[in-house]
């Protein structure tokens, strides 16, 4: 792998939340650590979020919800993710998330769920570890 | 060595306009892969097909909002359309945030719409190095338009005139006119001055601004920049302005074409060569320990840059390609 590889990252957010303090605090502190942050902005749809993903080529997914509508929308984006052929996507999930959905959120693929408190410095080193080492 | 499976697959892939081979085209470009020149090299007969848009001007003018609905535009026209937008690349952290999609919402799931971020690995001129060729794997891929928007951009940030057809520099109004309108560099470049936000205030005195400085404009060509008004919020003079892209795709054809054609591919062979002999002497004068003893000397102030490049060139040049892993 060539010296500027950059990890690219897509932080989204999926459903009808209208409030993206966290998303943006994720996106910051990935950005600071030297990685390439596409926003995708609010109220995106599953399709929207995989749509940006592939075009923009990213090894990394972060989906901020605070709406609770995650059991309906991730399921599809992971789905959807493999239809496309981005099954190698490192994806990670933040917000607000009830402790017992977590088992069935990593049993579709998404590596990691975060919840508030989270020190930023703990993400950047979930993401360095973890995002795909593509050729 | 012949182009290895992956990238001939690539190269297929983006001719055909599969997304996710135009995706892995541009970041084995961006990440300068070893096989990168190989795959532009593949590519390279199949562009010159696109239109290509520049879309330029100061940060919060309102250029990606500009954008998706010009794209929505050339959508109903039955155009297909790729865009690259540049983002800065922070030179402390070497981290990027790329926004403009958030701007281009209604535009991500459009098939014949391929949206891609591009964060300018501070590369100066306010595109990225691989811009100029990330445009040509969209041409490639055949979409009829290719825009590609700037950095936010200052008086400097001109790099736009080598890869663009028509260059769009959007303005607002308020965002200190009369200033702008007489500095050099940005207000040089453009084909089409636009005065977005025109729903604000203030709209028609950037526009009078604006044309007063093309007034005074040293050199007069035959194609005389028109000013006009957008409002990306109403709609405004979205049709007006693809009229006049349009209209100076027409001019260009009158033969102005080619000559910027010609003089661009010159620029971009002396560029070729300046990388890479400059990369392959240097690999050459390392591996003799040559380049040790001379920065040894210049360190202690026996010579000077200046002389010790002299001194090198004073001698038979030997090249050295350093054989990429």
């Amino acid at each position: 792998m060539s010296k500027e590889k950059k990890i690219r990252v897509v932080i989204a957010k999926p459903g009808l939340d209208s409030h993206d303090r966290g998303a943006k605090v994720v996106a910051r502190a990935l950005r600071d650590a030297g990685m390439e942050v596409i926003y995708t902005g609010l109220r995106q749809t599953p399709e929207q979020i995989v749509e940006t993903a592939l075009q923009e080529d990213v090894d990394v997914i972060g989906l901020s919800i605070l709406s609770g509508a995650h059991t309906t929308l991730f399921p599809k984006i992971m789905a959807l993710l493999k239809k496309k052929g981005l099954s190698d996507v490192l994806v990670f999930a933040g917000g607000i998330i009830p402790e017992e959905d977590v088992p069935a959120l990593k049993k579709i693929g998404i590596r990691e769920v975060f919840g508030p408190g989270t020190p930023t410095s703990t993400l950047v080193e979930f993401v360095r570890k973890n995002a795909p080492k593509r050729k | 060595m012949p182009p290895s499976a992956r990238i001939q697959q690539l190269v297929s892939g983006v001719l055909k306009g599969d997304k996710l081979s135009i995706a892995r085209a541009i970041s084995t470009i961006e990440n300068n892969e070893p096989e990168a020149q190989k795959l532009m090299a593949l590519l390279y007969p199949n562009t010159g097909k696109a239109y290509v848009v520049g879309i330029t001007g100061p940060p919060g003018a309102g250029k990606s909002t500009l954008i998706e609905k010009l794209v929505k535009e050339m959508r109903n026209r039955g155009k297909t359309v790729g865009v690259v937008a540049v983002d800065p690349t922070s030179p402390f952290t070497g981290g990027a945030f790329l926004g403009d999609r958030v701007r281009m919402q209604d535009l991500s799931v459009d098939p014949e719409v391929y949206i891609r971020s591009m964060a300018t690995r501070n590369y100066p001129g306010g595109l990225a190095k691989a811009t100029k060729d990330a445009l040509r794997v969209l041409d490639a891929s055949g979409k009829d338009v290719v825009i590609v928007e700037t950095v936010g951009a200052g008086q400097s940030e001109v790099e736009v005139v080598k890869v663009a057809h028509t260059i769009i520099v959007v303005l607002a109004p308020g965002l200190g006119d009369d200033i702008q309108a007489i500095k050099a560099g940005q207000m040089e470049i453009g084909d089409i001055f636009v005065v977005n936000k025109a729903d604000r205030e203030n709209a028609n005195k950037a526009v009078s601004d604006i044309e007063a400085m093309l007034e005074l404009a040293a050199e007069k060509t035959r194609w005389k920049p028109p000013v006009m008004k957008t409002s990306a919020f109403t709609g405004e003079g979205i049709a007006q302005l693809l009229e006049f892209i349009d209209q100076h795709r027409a001019y260009l054809r009158t033969g102005v074409f080619d000559e910027r054609r010609r003089e661009r591919v010159e620029n971009e062979l002396i560029e070729a060569l300046r990388e890479k002999i400059t990369e392959s002497v240097l690999n050459d004068l390392r591996s003799r320990g040559e380049w040790e003893r001379l920065a040894r000397k210049i360190l202690e102030r026996r010579t000077d840059p200046y002389t010790a490049a002299d001194e090198l060139l004073s001698k038979p040049l030997r090249f050295k390609t350093k054989k990429k892993t």
